[in-house]
This record gives C-alpha cells, sequence and structure tokens, in this order.
C-alpha cells in the first residue's frame, strides 16, 4: 500500500503534463487550448535551439514593426449577455452589455487581437518588470478583455464587485489558477513561469465572465484596440515570426525582416 | 441538579420548535403533504422526546437521594413485557409514516408522468443555473457538450437540429404559470449538483451524465430562490437562481416576448 | 486457548522504547490511541472554530471559499475516523477487552502494535494535506466524485485529495487489523467461566461493532482505489462521457457518480453504527456501576444491537434519497431505515431502566453517562425525519443532517469518550481524577453541545442549507441566521470546557491522587487487577468467572457488589 501510494505520489505532480489527469490534448475542440499546446511545442523547441542568452541591451532597440489586423467578411452580429444571475450587474448595465468573443471595428479591422513576437529573440534575456499588470473584475466583466504579461511579472487580479467571483485559470503550461475572492477590494498577486500564448481566464460564478492572458518572455506584444492598429517598437535588428492570435480566428503569422532604425509594416487578415 | 437540566433542556426545546413557524411557508401543492408529515413527526417524536425525559429526570431525582426504594431483580418476562412497548409504539408510528404518509407523495412525485404539465430544463454547472424552454415546437433541441461555449452557446445547442431552433436559454429567473403542474428537467454539465426550492419542498440531485427531474405544483405567486444542495466546489454557497410564480396570462406574455437562442 | 495462555512465560518489556513507544502490550497500545485521538481531537476541534466563525461572521471572510470547504472536509473526516473510531473503538477496546474478558493480552500482540503505527503515518497525512498545493481535500467528508476526481472542480481536489485517499486506506488497514484482533481475542480468549451472556456489554459492542467494520469497510477500499484510479490513471468508474470544465470536454466516459455513493454509504452508515455501538455500551457500563444495579434487560439489550447491527448494513440509501437512484428503491431503503428506531428505542427504555429503583451516585461517569441516554434519544428521534424518504426531500443537505449526526456522533460518542476516561482513567494510569474539574467539565460540555445542535434542528426546518460558505447568499436563510451567532458563541463556551478537561487530565496523569484497585466499587474484571493494571494482567493464574458481569445486590448492608471473579486475588 506503501508503494502504491508512493507510485499515485510521483504520478500527479507538475503543471505541465496535468498530471494523470487525460492529457490536455485528448478530448480538446477549442482553438484557445490547442494554440496554447501549439505554441508550448514550438517555444519549447525553439528554445532548446537557441544557444545561450545575451543579457538585454537597449541600445539596440531601434527597429520598429507595425500594422493592422483586417477583418474580411460581414462582421457577425454581437450577442446581448444575459447577466440576468446577477442582479447588481444587470442593474449597472442598461443594455445589455454586447459580446467581447468578436469585434469588428467600424473601420474593417479588428479588436482584441493579440499581436507578438513569436521567433526571433531566443538570443536575448529580457529583464522583468517589476510594475505589475491588473485584470479586474467589475459589474461582471473583466477588464480588460485581452492582455498581455510578461513571464514573472506580477499580475494583481482584482474584485471590484461587493460579490464573490472565482478566478480560474486554464493553462496548459503554467500552474492552474482557481480560487475565490469573495468580497470587493480583494486583490491577489500572480505570475506566470513559462511563456504561454494564451491564458484563458474564466468566472464560475458568472459564466459569461472571460478574459485572455499572453505571458512572453519579452516585452514585444501588442494588443490591437478600435482602430485595430498595433506597434512593436524598440525591437533589435533581425528577422522574426510576428503572430497575431484571435480568441475565436485563432492565430496566422508573419515573417518580416527589419534593419537599424528601420520601420515595416505588416498586416493581417482573418476571414469571417 | 441533572434531573433538572433534563427538564429544562426539554421544555427548552419544545418552546423553541413552538415559538415559531420556523419552516418556509409552502407553496406548491405536494408541499402541502410534506408539511403533513412533518408535523405528524413533530407531534409522536415530541410526545416521546417528552416523556420519555420526564421519566428520565424523574428517575434521576427520585433515585439519587436517600430513602428510595432498593432494586429488586426482574424476571426475564418482565422485562420482555416492557420491551413491547417500544417495538409496538415505534413500529407503528415510523411505519405509518413512512407507508401511510410519505408513499403517496412519493408516488406523486415520482410515479407516472401527467399529461397537462409544463416542462422546463435547468442546467447546473459550477456556478450557474441556465434554464431552457423547448420553445413553440414544445421539444428540446439536442445538445453536445463540444459545442459549449460559455457566451455563444451556453448548453451547446446543436445549430443543426431544427428542434434547437426555437429553444429559449437563459442565465435570469425562471418563470412558471401559477397553478400549472411543472417539470423541471436537470442535467450537470460537471459535478454533481441539486436543484431545491425550500417553499417549493423540492429537492432532487443533478448526475452528470443522466437526466433527472422534479416535479412541482407552484400554487402561489411570488418570487422564490433556487439552491444548490449539493456541494459542488467552492461557489458552491452562492449557486442560485429566482423562479417567478406569476399567474398564466402574465406568464404567457413574458414567454412570448422570449427569442429562441438561434433567432 | 486458556491453557496455551497459562503456560506462556511473561516477559516483563525493559528499556523506555519497548515499553512506551514499540509495545505489544494492549494496554499501551490503547493509551498510544487515545491520546493520539486527543490530539487529533485539538486539530479537528480548530478547524471546527474556523467553521463556526465563518458561519457567524461571514462577512469577515476569515478563510477563503475553497478553504472553507476544506475545512469542513477535514474536520468531518478526522472526527469520524481519527478521534472518535480512534479513541472508541481503538483505544477502549483495546484497552479493556483482555482485562474484561481475563486474557493476559491480545490474540495477536505484534498484530496489534502495527495496527497503531499505522494510524501514526495515516494522521500525519491527513495534516500534511494542509500544506500541500491546492491545500486539503475539499470536497466533504463524503469525496462524492466527479468533484473529488477532477483537480480543476476544487483547489483541494489536486493533492490533497490523494493524501486523503491514501490516510483512508492506511487507516482501514489498521481498523482492520485491529478488528481482526479483536475478534479473536473475544472468541478465543474468554477466560475459564466467562461464557458470551457474561461477557460486559461493552465487550459485546465491540464484537460487533468489529464485525460491522470488517464487513463493510471493504466497500471504501475499493471506491477509494477506483477514486485513485479515474484521478491518475484516466479510468472512468465514476465519470460519465461530456463533462465540460472551462469549454473542454473531458476524455472520460462509462461510469457514474452514483455507483460510488452506493460503495461510500454501504461502509458509511455501517461506521457510525461502529461508532455508536461502543458508546451505548460504556454507557451501560457505568449506569450499571453508578447506579448500583445490573443493567435492565442485559440480553434483550444484546439481542437489540445484533438486530442494529444487521439493519445497518440493509440501509445505506438512505443517504442517497435524492440522488436521482430509483425512486421505488428509495422506498426500499425508507421503510427499512425507520424500524431501527425500534431497537434504539428498546436500548434507550433499556438504559433508563437501569436507573428504576437504583442508587445513584452522581459522580462525573455517570453524569456523562446519563447524557448519553437524553443524547441518544433527541438526536435518535432526529433521524425519523430524515429516514422517511418524503420529509427527507426537505431535510436532505440541510443542517437539520447536521444537527442529528452531531447529536449521535458527536455527543453521544464524546460524551462516552469522557465518561469512558474518567471511569477508567485510574485503571490507566493508576490514579484519580479531580471530582470536582470533571463537574464543571460536565456541565461546560452538556449545555453547549445539547444547546448548539438543537438549534441545528432548527435551522435546518428553516431551510438553511449545510457547506455553504456564507449563509447569507439566500434570503430564506434570514429567519434562522441569527442561531449561527449563538452555536459560534456556545462553541467557544465548549472549547474552554474542553482545556479544562485537558488540564484535569494531564494534571491528575501527572500528580492526580493514587487510585485504589476498585474505587468505584464495580464488578467486572479488570476492577480486580491492581490500578493500574499490570503487565500480562492476571500473574501468575488466570481469574475463574463465577457470575455474570454485574453482580450488585443492594439487600446486603455493608458491601453491595460482588466481583466477576471473587476468588482471584491480586496479591499472587
Amino acid at each position: 500500500m506503501v508503494f502504491l501510494g508512493l507510485w499515485f505520489l510521483a504520478g500527479c505532480e507538475g503543471g505541465e503534463e496535468g498530471g494523470g489527469n487525460p492529457p490536455p490534448g485528448a478530448g480538446t475542440t477549442t482553438a484557445a487550448a490547442r494554440t496554447g499546446e501549439g505554441a508550448a511545442a514550438e517555444s519549447k523547441e525553439s528554445a532548446a535551439a537557441a544557444g545561450p542568452q545575451k543579457a538585454w541591451d537597449p541600445a539596440l532597440g531601434t527597429a520598429t514593426v507595425r500594422g493592422a489586423v483586417k477583418f474580411s467578411g460581414a462582421a457577425p452580429p454581437r450577442r446581448p449577455i444575459d447577466m440576468g444571475s446577477e442582479a447588481k450587474c444587470k442593474e449597472f448595465h442598461q443594455e445589455p452589455p454586447l459580446s467581447e468573443t468578436i469585434i469588428v471595428n467600424s473601420n474593417g479591422t479588428l479588436k482584441n487581437v493579440f499581436v507578438w513576437v513569436r521567433k526571433g529573440l531566443e538570443g536575448w534575456k529580457f529583464p522583468v518588470p517589476t510594475t505589475p499588470v491588473f485584470l479586474n473584475q467589475k459589474n461582471c466583466t473583466y477588464m480588460p478583455h485581452v492582455q498581455g504579461v510578461q513571464v514573472k511579472q506580477p499580475l494583481i487580479i482584482r474584485n471590484s464587485d461587493p460579490f464573490l467571483h472565482n478566478v480560474h485559470s486554464l493553462p496548459v503550461r503554467n500552474r492552474p489558477i482557481n480560487f475565490g475572492q469573495a468580497k470587493q477590494g480583494m486583490e491577489s498577486t500572480q505570475q506566470f513561469t513559462r511563456a504561454e500564448v494564451m491564458v484563458k481566464f474564466k468566472c464560475d460564478v458568472h459564466g459569461w465572465m472571460g478574459a485572455h492572458i499572453g505571458a512572453v518572455d519579452h516585452p514585444y506584444f501588442a494588443i490591437t484596440g478600435d482602430d485595430g492598429a498595433f506597434e512593436l517598437k524598440n525591437l533589435p535588428p533581425g528577422v522574426y515570426t510576428i503572430e497575431a492570435w484571435h480568441e475565436t480566428y485563432k492565430t496566422q503569422t508573419v515573417d518580416v525582416k527589419v534593419g537599424a532604425n528601420e520601420t515595416k509594416e505588416i498586416g493581417f487578415t482573418f476571414k469571417g | 441538579m441533572v434531573a433538572g437540566f433534563f427538564v429544562a433542556i426539554m421544555i427548552l426545546t419544545v418552546l423553541l420548535f413552538l415559538a415559531r413557524p420556523w419552516i418556509p411557508p409552502v407553496a406548491s401543492q405536494h408541499g402541502n403533504g410534506i408539511d403533513f408529515l412533518i408535523n405528524y413527526l413533530l407531534l409522536t417524536s415530541g410526545v416521546i422526546f417528552i416523556a420519555g425525559h420526564l421519566i428520565l429526570s424523574a428517575f434521576v431525582w427520585k433515585y439519587s437521594r436517600r430513602g428510595a426504594p432498593p432494586y429488586r431483580p426482574l424476571s426475564s418476562r418482565t422485562e420482555w413485557a416492557w420491551v413491547l412497548l417500544p417495538v409496538l409504539l415505534m413500529t407503528a408510528i415510523s411505519e405509518a409514516g413512512v407507508l401511510v404518509l410519505g408513499l403517496p407523495i412519493w408516488e406523486e412525485l415520482y410515479g407516472k408522468e401527467p399529461k397537462d404539465c409544463i416542462t422546463v430544463e435547468a442546467v447546473g454547472k459550477q456556478f450557474e443555473w441556465i434554464t431552457r424552454y423547448p420553445g413553440k415546437d414544445g421539444k428540446f433541441g439536442k445538445v453536445r457538450p463540444d459545442l459549449v461555449h460559455d457566451i455563444e452557446n451556453p448548453l451547446g445547442l446543436d445549430k443543426d437540429d431544427p428542434a434547437a431552433k426555437d429553444d429559449i436559454v437563459l442565465r435570469g429567473p425562471l418563470h412558471l404559470p401559477e397553478g400549472k403542474l411543472a417539470q423541471v428537467q436537470l442535467r450537470s454539465h460537471d459535478v454533481i449538483h441539486s436543484y431545491t426550492v425550500p417553499q417549493f419542498r423540492i429537492k432532487q440531485d443533478l448526475l452528470p451524465g443522466f437526466t433527472t427531474s422534479a416535479r412541482f405544483r407552484p400554487v402561489r405567486a411570488g418570487k422564490y430562490e433556487v439552491a444548490c444542495a449539493e456541494l459542488c466546489g467552492l461557489g458552491h454557497y452562492r449557486m442560485r437562481n429566482e423562479i417567478l410564480v406569476e399567474p398564466e396570462k402574465d406568464f404567457q406574455a413574458w414567454l412570448s416576448q422570449q427569442k429562441g437562442w438561434f433567432e | 486457548m486458556i491453557l496455551s495462555q497459562e503456560l506462556h512465560e511473561h516477559h516483563e518489556p525493559a528499556g523506555f522504547l519497548r515499553k512506551y513507544i514499540f509495545s505489544t502490550d494492549h494496554k499501551v497500545i490503547g493509551i498510544q490511541y487515545l491520546l493520539t485521538a486527543m490530539f487529533m481531537a485539538l486539530v479537528a476541534a480548530f478547524l471546527a472554530i474556523l467553521i463556526r466563525i465563518q458561519q457567524a461572521w461571514p462577512e469577515t471572510a476569515v478563510v477563503a471559499p475553497e478553504t472553507y470547504l476544506s475545512l469542513v472536509t477535514m474536520h468531518g473526516t478526522l472526527m469520524v475516523f481519527f478521534v472518535i473510531s480512534l479513541a472508541l473503538v481503538s483505544a477502549f477496546g483495546n484497552f479493556l477487552i483482555p482485562l474484561q474478558i481475563g486474557a493476559r493480552d491480545m490474540a495477536y500482540p505484534f498484530l496489534n502494535m502495527l495496527s497503531y503505527w499505522v494510524i501514526v503515518p495515516a494522521c500525519l497525512l491527513m495534516i500534511a494535506s494542509f500544506f500541500v498545493e491546492g491545500g486539503a481535500a475539499a470536497a466533504g467528508w463524503t469525496a462524492y466524485p466527479p468533484l473529488s476526481a477532477l483537480k480543476e472542480a476544487v483547489p483541494g481536489s489536486g493533492l490533497g485529495q490523494t493524501l486523503w485517499l491514501l490516510g483512508m486506506a492506511l487507516f482501514i488497514a489498521s481498523f482492520t487489523m485491529g478488528g481482526l484482533n479483536f475478534l479473536t481475542t473475544i472468541l478465543n480468549l474468554r477466560t475459564k467461566g466467562m461464557s458470551m451472556m457474561r461477557l460486559p456489554l461493552v465487550v459485546w459492542t465491540f464484537l460487533i461493532s468489529t464485525i460491522l467494520g470488517l464487513l463493510s469497510f471493504p466497500a471504501l477500499t475499493a471506491a477509494a482505489i477506483m477514486l485513485l484510479l479515474d484521478r491518475h490513471a484516466g479510468t472512468s468508474f465514476f465519470m460519465p462521457a461530456g463533462i465540460v470544465i472551462g469549454e473542454k470536454v473531458l476524455s472520460h466516459g462509462g461510469g457514474t457518480p452514483l455507483l460510488f455513493q452506493h460503495l461510500f454509504w454501504f461502509l458509511g452508515h455501517p461506521e457510525v453504527y461502529v461508532l455508536v455501538l461502543p458508546a451505548v455500551g460504556i454507557a451501560f457500563e457505568v449506569i450499571a456501576a453508578f447506579a448500583r444495579r445490573p443493567p435492565f434487560g442485559y440480553r434483550i439489550s444484546v439481542y437489540a444491537l445484533l438486530v442494529i447491527a444487521f439493519l445497518s448494513m440493509i440501509v445505506w440509501g438512505h443517504h442517497m434519497f435524492t440522488s436521482g437512484m430509483n425512486p421505488y428503491v428509495g422506498e426500499y431503503f425508507s421503510t427499512a431505515t425507520v424500524l431501527i428506531t425500534v431497537p434504539f428505542a428498546v436500548l434507550g427504555l433499556n438504559l433508563i431502566a437501569s436507573l428504576w429503583r437504583g442508587r445513584l451516585r452522581l459522580q462525573t461517569p455517570m453524569l456523562f453517562g446519563l447524557g448519553i441516554i437524553s443524547a441518544i434519544g433527541t438526536g435518535g428521534l432526529g433521524g425519523l425525519y430524515l429516514g422517511t424518504a418524503a420529509s427527507d426531500i426537505y431535510f436532505h443537505e440541510t443542517y437539520f443532517v447536521v444537527g442529528h449526526f452531531h447529536f449521535m456522533i458527536g455527543t453521544v460518542t464524546f460524551f462516552a469518550i469522557f465518561a469512558g476516561i474518567y471511569y477508567w482513567f485510574p485503571k490507566m494510569f493508576g490514579r484519580r481524577m479531580s471530582e470536582r474539574l470533571g463537574m464543571i467539565h460536565f456541565w461546560l460540555t452538556i449545555i453547549p453541545m445539547f444547546s448548539a445542535f438543537i438549534l441545528m434542528h432548527v435551522q435546518g426546518i428553516g431551510g438553511n442549507l449545510r457547506r455553504t460558505y456564507d449563509p447569507s447568499s439566500y434570503a430564506f436563510n434570514e429567519p434562522v441566521r441569527f442561531m449561527h451567532v449563538w452555536i459560534t458563541v456556545l462553541t467557544f463556551v465548549l472549547s474552554a470546557g474542553q482545556i479544562l478537561f485537558l488540564v484535569n487530565f494531564f494534571w491528575s496523569l501527572l500528580f492526580g491522587r493514587k487510585a485504589e484497585d476498585n474505587p468505584w466499587e464495580a464488578t467486572t474484571l479488570e476492577w480486580s487487577v491492581s490500578s493500574p493494571a499490570p503487565h500480562g494482567n492476571w500473574g501468575a493464574e488466570l481469574p475463574v468467572v463465577e457470575s455474570g458481569a454485574y453482580s450488585y445486590d443492594p439487600s446486603s448492608s455493608d458491601k453491595d457488589f460482588l466481583l466477576q471473579a471473587p476468588s482471584w486475588k491480586t496479591s499472587q
């Protein structure tokens, strides 16, 4: 019985493989999880391929890659969110807020696309910022809906509502978190220990709440706003694979080579 | 002093139970039967409780004083004769409750499904209730777990199933017509939950992999809280929904305003 | 058997380790169990205090919601298995059985020692589970899957639940070893003249309890192994297809959570009788000794105990009336369950009638014994509401259940533990506990316990559900919510009383007045030997029993009792 016990203990260690639970790949159908896995596999490869990393020298960051994420096709209607299960939230929003899963801007671009440098920076070791990023739960929505953070950078999760929110993340490479913040004002500081694009956060009490956070090893990421534009500044000259991630339309990549003091324009187009 | 304690606790308990009708006022038809059963049990167990404690106290008081007559051995026949008392009494009281009072209620709740009832569905998932009406076609559309999307399709409705087109899906309060038998079909997406409304005297577990159901006839209009009654995780204590019971006319008016999920 | 015992040469163990730590002497093992149970009781009581603070003042959020669930889970688990079973069955069973049947030790002394030392790592695993990632198991002491099977479902279902399952496996192993010992010893090692119907009633309860446990624990063992496999090996004993967590469909399929419930409660229900029956046995012992008369209806009580034991094995479904199982099966379980009130009523009548025309000595053991009678009646009657399926629809999972079981396996069992400690302390340690502190302890225990658990019944009538972190979540709780504050305050009073008890216990252990062989003038065999009982119990010659266990005779003027083996003398 002791040996049986030791066997099970050994088997259930670690967040990466998910212990003895069926491997994340099995039965998975959503894009987000597949992206996480793919990113995980590729980052592992590229990390293995890279040599020893050099400490980042900011003087070298002179290049810029920018552009916009376009959307082609008819903009799908945004479904109004029924917050009927939480009276306070339903009352706060005069009109039910609209779903954020697909937001097509008035200029035909796509909002909430996470754009980042996927390949090309493996030789550099970037300092980790100490300023935290925030994930705020307010009026039964996550703010912001999509954001990025660096690995090991503090992420402060805050409950600004006067009732329970359940912070539940579903990463593949990082340790999942699942805790309740029962009172208004409660904050919890977390961090990602490994790069992972993207990690979904959800609230189990309010099922419509969802947020996505990309954890990367470097500061070169951007999220498209109402104008669908992104800009990755202060890049060192080199060859890069830039990836755009959208929660519904998955990922696309573009390769770009940029020299010192150069600015290159790239674009992505997702089809509806 | 010990004897006094037993009398005191007995009196205080009886007073406490009688102080107020602690049970929330009943609002369903079969609930009246359950309340009758509970009152029957309170009466019978109450009499035993009072009598037992009076005798216990009396014995403790009398036989801890000096001068009480001493014990003499009793015959086996006497002992068996006395034992007959609790045997007959408890068998009668307990089985009358179960078989005479309880069985008809059980039959009402689990027996053959009546024709004239309104069927709705309540799906439990950590930690919310999502309710569904079958829509004008009166049929629930097919659901698939792999189609579940928390915002776009919380129940995983199959768009290709014609019966699913008019299914009404809500996160908010469930509306029911007053006086009509309601059957709430229950399904779970993840762990075991339980659907309970104290005023309706209903409680039914949701078993993942199965469909269970709760049946009741609401007899009084009003707003009622639904709670989850089987531990389901950290948000269990707040897995709450509301049922609005309203006159049939108002219910139909409200229902006609609801749009199907895919409309 | 008796012959071999007499010829067996008994060497007294030497050295501190062999005498007090790795001892095969049933008395030392019994005391080890008792001290371990007392320690685990402190842990479980601390958890209870946190639970009560959260219930009374939920706005303080003294713990996080997921931690609260670990608290209720571990409080229940530790109390049921690691406190009450350890104290009532393992501690008192080990200490008393050989003494009361006239044997020198248990049938398998080495196995006995092993049974204790398997419990120690089990306790450590349970305590360690609080400090691992995700915290201690949080799916309730009932550990229903899928909640207990999926680590995404609640943090405690990570490593914490695994440690819980391993700890339970060790506990069951220990109980099985101990149980086999009890069974063999009682059946085979009774001294000359000790027929079954001359056994003290508490020995009968140990025998029946043990058989109940041996028959029913295997179901939990099977369930625990299957749950471990579902958790770590991808099996689906309890997991149906189509479970969705975070928009991901899990790859399990083909199982049902109901299977776990059946297996768990197949143990779970007899388990509570494993705990309550020895408590009733101890009640009979102290009442006989302190009422100075034999118990009323000895033989009838034995039959009642046997009927309870038999019935307890075929009624487990009354925990599952609303589970979704076939309602007609539910109706059967209801009909059978309420029949248990019959033998219990018989025992209740026998206990009360055992006072009739006695000469009551209201010392501390007797006070707790009397409390047991009242608690059995008060708490037991609540069982009617829960065993009747139609009313259980309302009361299931409410505080009514919590009040009921805290009366039966809180008040009844703890009173028996206290009664037993006060009563047998002289035989265990050769000293007397303070009677005055004992009385204060009694009042500081009975008043809060009765009050708190009766209030819980009323909260249940009000519909207040159990395992709910914040009772203010529902408007229907409002009328009974104030009772949470009262119950919590009563808990503080109760805790103060237990501190007093611990002071009494340990101070008396070291400095108490030395006890004579038979300070209570009782009749059962253990009171023939010196206090504390010596190693080997009986010296060169085993006692020969000449009468039943309760020879009290009020007609004689100077001595109103007779020892069971009157011709056996300590000085041999």
